[in-house]
């Protein structure tokens, strides 16, 4: 901030305040800065897969090493913390995605930002849903000309337990 | 007999330039009503407890944008907002975060003028046209696409939420670009090249974080995030047009 024209004159003496511990000041910047260090983890995580996809390239016993080292108890605990770090990282873009588009017609009505935020959770929803239901399916039999004769194999839905 | 009068405790950090090295709080007790808004309490203090207090108020009804303050933390228009919420507790009362303190709840807006100004914010027509040629004509979409950020009444709040801002005032800020998109997303006007160069520069668009608070607090739902967020992909597309467009203005 530049000092006021004629300050002698007017004896005004703006008074800056600090920025000092800024993000604690309110709950909203405090989610804010969780988003910002959850990404660190994010990247942890792109190191430990990163350093697996090395194991695998020196051969099997620094691949079977590697694996080992996943299973041990502290590797499934941190996993789980990484997880939820995750979750809350992809909630929290998830959260702030309405800002960033561009405004949306439907019908030639302009869609509102409360009514997309659902959208986009249940994209997510969806695409997640398929992905475990997919990797259950042994045998997949698609024929688009003859929808009856298209087969999943076990054929486990959603919800049910596989056998 | 009436019941015993309702007061309510307000602590307004005070600054007097001429006698106070920094700013001091000072309290006041202010009978209440459920209908009075924070602006009627600093005005029942200033006539009738400390006419020294200085704030900025004009049209009591939340479209002069005159009156925004810190009311417990969190910026918020003082005449859009009730003594009720706060009633039992103490309410403080701050200047707009992140500007400097004139005096008292006075905050210097010099730089937010400066950078408003710099944005032409009006109309450059695309085609200027003779009267005999008639209006401007607009569909009610392409009014769509501008509206919601023509709704702004610089009030600053979003400056306030702005951390960023606060970290480094070279930031051109929420509202200056939301009315920057306001002019460019308008089907009438031509100086969308003109205000390129600010969206661009690194104290443009590119200083936002996406924090976000600034769509939170604005009293009129001008969603500032959204028009500087648009406009980092506008930005983009400027950066890498240039490359097919070799006769491109952008500087």
């Amino acid at each position: 901030m530049s000092p006021p024209r004629n300050a002698a004159v007017s004896g005004r003496r703006p008074y800056m305040r600090s920025m000092n511990g800024w993000w604690r000041r309110d709950p909203f910047f405090v989610r804010y800065m969780i988003r910002e260090a959850t990404a660190l983890i994010v990247a942890a995580y792109a190191l430990v897969l990163l350093a697996g996809t090395l194991c695998l390239s020196q051969g099997e016993a620094a691949w079977n090493s590697w694996l080992a080292a996943m299973r041990s108890p502290l590797s499934v605990a941190l996993h789980v913390l990484m997880l939820v770090a995750m979750i809350y990282h992809a909630y929290s873009w998830f959260e702030i995605m309405p800002k960033t588009m561009p405004a949306m017609f439907v019908g030639g009505k302009r869609v509102a930002a409360v009514t997309i935020k659902p959208w986009l959770v249940q994209m997510l929803e969806v695409a997640l849903a398929r992905r475990m239901c997919c990797s259950r399916a042994c045998r997949v039999r698609v024929k688009p000309g003859l929808p009856s004769a298209s087969s999943v194999r076990p054929t486990n839905r959603p919800g049910m337990w596989c056998t | 007999m009436a019941e015993a009068e309702k007061t309510i405790e307000i602590e307004v950090l005070r600054y007097r330039p001429e006698q106070d090295a920094t700013p001091v709080l000072q309290s006041y007790r202010v009978p209440f009503t459920d209908d009075m808004s924070v602006l009627q309490a600093l005005q029942y203090i200033k006539d009738h407890l400390d006419g020294t207090l200085s704030f900025r108020w004009s049209c009591r009804m939340a479209i002069c944008g005159s009156c925004g303050m810190m009311i417990d933390g969190k910026p918020k228009l003082s005449c859009k907002t009730f003594l009720r919420e706060y009633h039992l507790a103490r309410l403080r009362v701050e200047a707009l975060a992140h500007f400097p303190i004139e005096r008292d709840l006075v905050a210097g807006v010099d730089d937010f003028i400066v950078k408003l100004e710099s944005i032409k914010p009006y109309l450059i027509p695309k085609e200027p046209r003779r009267l005999e040629q008639g209006e401007y004509l607009q569909t009610p979409h392409q009014l769509e696409q501008y509206e919601q950020f023509s709704s702004c009444i610089n009030c600053m709040l979003c400056y306030a939420a702005c951390p960023q801002y606060g970290l480094d005032s070279k930031f051109t800020g929420p509202g200056v670009l939301a009315l920057l998109h306001r002019y460019n997303a308008d089907s009438r006007d031509g100086g969308r090249e003109q205000r390129m160069e600010l969206v661009n520069a690194e104290e443009g668009v590119w200083s936002c974080t996406a924090v976000g608070y600034c769509s939170e607090v604005c009293p009129k739902a001008v969603d500032p995030a959204n028009a500087v967020n648009q406009n980092k992909v506008n930005s983009a597309r400027d950066y890498f047009l240039r490359f097919l467009r070799p006769r491109g203005t952008s500087k």
